[in-house]
């Protein structure tokens, strides 16, 4: 199926929960990530029952602590 | 307030546009921003909001300049090492336009503070370096119902949203709630590039300018992100949280107090 994440497209295995694709992105902090489907927050106890759907666009937002 | 010849001339640049003209020159100069953090995003925040004619602007920070703020802190110069951060960066922004009052507040912004610095201002730049005070702001304006500008950067990254009462999300609905301490890279132990601080800290006093002046649209419900690698701004629409301890329904967190780690930090106490 195709997904939209972080604004771009591309294949992913049909079926795939929030869980496998932060997986399957690689997130680098996948404990300290948010993320967003169609514009709507996904709980952080949500990520492995939130199964994604064609053309869904996901969104990882990550902290950035820094400014000094 | 009438406009003297030096100041006309001075932001013709300004009054020239149909966004600002006369009208929001002197909004503007009638203004006030309070900056925390003269640091990297503080600095050229403070400088063109100086340069801007923004009349009261408030600059909080508790250090002295190091050497290795320098790669960054343009507001800040070889010889200011050792010197506070807020004096030096005062006398800059007043050699730029002594017609700015600068406040300074040489002190570590906190829960007990908070509230009363930013009741003085009508916007709030947040230009901190660490989740605590990145929450405490957060958290303080959404209490007092302040405009205020977010940003973060790290490496080659920055991001930034503005947080307007009432209209779309704070950074807790982003973020509920701090990460652990050292769970993600500082600066300092992951490095940042200098001109990112320059590009987020420009885009923060242009949300204050816009904020000031009422013009075009603030970054309300979007987070703005930026890679310096691939040169590419992305606009991440972010919706508020209905649940959000600070700015949600049945809110929790009632008063602003300092998070130091997340894990004593998800309830209302420190």
């Amino acid at each position: 199926m195709k997904l939209t994440v972080g604004g771009n497209v591309k294949e992913y295995k049909e079926g795939m929960t929030v869980g496998e694709l932060i997986e399957a992105e690689d997130v680098k902090t996948p404990m300290y990530v948010t993320v967003s489907v169609n514009d709507e927050f996904v709980e952080s106890g949500d990520f492995a029952s939130t199964t994604l759907n064609e053309n869904d666009t996901v969104e990882f937002l990550y902290f950035m602590g820094g400014g000094r | 307030m009438a406009f003297s010849n030096e100041q006309l001339e001075r932001y013709s640049r300004h009054i020239i546009l149909k966004e600002i003209g006369v009208k929001g020159q002197k909004r503007l100069m009638e203004g006030s921003v309070l900056i925390i953090g003269a640091g990297g995003l503080g600095s050229p925040a403070a400088l063109y909001l100086a340069a801007a004619g923004v009349g009261r602007i408030g600059v909080a920070d508790a250090d002295v300049v190091e050497i290795s703020n320098l790669q960054r802190q343009v507001i800040h110069a070889t010889p200011d090492v050792g010197v506070p951060k807020v004096e030096s960066a005062r006398d800059k922004m007043n050699a730029i336009n002594p017609d700015v009052k600068v406040e300074t507040f040489r002190a570590l912004v906190d829960g007990e503070n908070v509230m009363e610095l930013i009741s003085r201002y009508d916007f709030i730049i947040d230009g901190t370096d660490n989740f605590g005070a990145k929450f405490l702001i957060n958290d303080a304006c959404v209490i007092a119902k302040k405009p205020f500008s977010h940003a973060g950067i790290l490496r080659f990254q920055g991001q930034l949203i503005t947080y307007v009462p009432g209209e779309g999300p704070c950074y807790r609905c982003l973020f509920p709630a701090p990460p652990p301490p050292d769970a993600i890279p500082t600066c300092s132990q992951a490095g940042v590039i200098g001109a990112m601080a320059g590009v987020i800290g420009c885009l923060q006093a242009l949300e204050a300018v816009k904020y000031l002046a009422r013009a075009g649209k603030l970054l309300t419900g979007v987070l703005l992100t930026y890679d310096a690698l691939t040169m590419e701004f992305r606009r991440v629409k972010t919706p508020a949280r209905r649940n959000c301890a600070v700015c949600g329904v049945d809110a929790a967190i009632t008063e602003a107090v300092n998070c130091v780690a997340a894990p004593v930090c998800e309830g209302i106490n420190i």
